[in-house]
């Protein structure tokens, strides 16, 4: 077993709010410039960028965990993993059925396209993808978890978006694997200030949406391998599976 | 004014805490960010909001707020109920939204010189 390096927190151009550049190939090659071993794709309420991304990160010794920024009903962001494109394909029936369907328009929020290897344009989704689900954070949690997945609230300490920001503290029973905090001035006195976060795991990461972001951030795991179920491992602490931030 | 009042006039459906609507409403208060309505709202006062998480009972109970009011047609989960029920905490619901209900809240405590 070893340290990895992972950044779990990318969006792409799928992402209105991602650069233009924030393709699945630059995000792999500036992954590995970054000596990156492990990058999740999670793009608001959508996984269709991640297929994508992972092909391209086979042939370049990165990998890739599917994922998604989930904007719960009340709007607080959440990341999602999962162990494998079929699992993430099952869960973007979920999204597609819960998503408050707003139309985009890029020209106020961005584009929100799919391209392939070669950056050519194949897809634009045409709902708004930073609205929201019409799910609460335990229904959600509870799906995720259903599938196999890693349920991830993220940037707790933001003041927006976050889930102390909208639900004023840590509800009772919540099933999250880990909690994503932003390592912005302060975070130590936040941790402080909610004891309760001692009690998960914390992963950090960049929430990249430009290419320069990507690895500013990061998080470490000492697994015997970059894949999901390591992760999972090292996440719940076990067999000697660990993480450092 | 009571939430008896409040209930009669606007119509209000009762989720929860329907023995307990003679409580006096002292002003309302309207977000739906809840880390703000702990800061911000105060007791005795009607909080208008459309979360339906459980924890909402837990800031009304924790302010001490005299009931919440869930718009635009929400329903609260199961939990919600539950724990509104447990706290003793005073839940409805109404069709309309923010604005009309606040407008017509207004009126009423205008009416009873509580704005």
């Amino acid at each position: 077993m070893r340290w990895f390096r992972a950044d779990l927190h990318i969006h792409t151009v799928l992402s209105p709010c991602g650069g233009l550049d924030m393709s699945p190939i630059n995000i792999i090659h500036q992954a590995a410039r970054k000596k990156l071993d492990i990058i999740a794709i999670s793009d608001h309420n959508s996984t269709r960028h991640c297929r994508i991304t992972q092909q391209i990160g086979e042939k370049y010794g990165i990998s890739v965990i599917a994922g998604a920024e989930l904007n719960t009903k009340e709007e607080i962001h959440c990341l999602a993993f999962f162990e494998d494109i079929e699992k993430a394909d099952l869960f973007q029936q979920i999204i597609d059925q819960n998503l408050v369907s707003i139309p985009n328009k890029p020209e106020i929020f961005g584009y929100q396209l799919m391209v392939d290897e070669e950056e050519n344009i194949i897809g634009e989704e045409t709902r708004l993808l930073v609205s929201s689900l019409q799910m609460g954070i335990d229904e959600l949690s509870l799906c995720v978890n259903q599938l196999g997945g890693l349920f991830v609230p993220a940037h707790i300490n933001r003041l927006h978006n976050g889930i102390y920001s909208q639900l004023g503290f840590m509800p009772s029973g919540l099933m999250a694997d880990a909690l994503e905090i932003t390592p912005r001035p302060g975070y130590e006195d936040f941790l402080k200030e909610h004891p309760e976060t001692a009690g998960f795991c914390l992963i950090t990461n960049s929430d990249a949406h430009t290419l320069n972001q990507i690895g500013e951030t990061l998080t470490e795991f000492y697994i015997e391998r970059p894949d999901f179920n390591e992760i999972r491992q090292a996440l719940r602490n076990e067999n000697d599976r660990k993480v450092r931030t | 004014m009571n939430i008896e009042n409040v209930i009669n006039e606007l119509g209000l459906q009762v989720f929860a805490g329907a023995d307990k609507t003679g409580r006096q409403v002292k002003g309302a208060y309207v977000s739906d960010l809840l880390s703000d309505v702990m800061g911000k709202a105060r007791e005795g006062e009607l909080w208008i909001t459309m979360q339906t998480h459980k924890n909402i009972i837990a800031v009304a109970s924790l302010k001490d707020l005299s009931a919440i009011l869930i718009v635009n047609g929400g329903r609260p989960e199961e939990e919600t109920i539950v724990a509104a029920e447990r706290e003793g905490v005073i839940l409805l619901g109404t069709g309309d939204r923010s604005f009309s209900t606040c407008g017509k809240l207004y009126k009423m405590m205008e009416r009873d010189a509580l704005v």
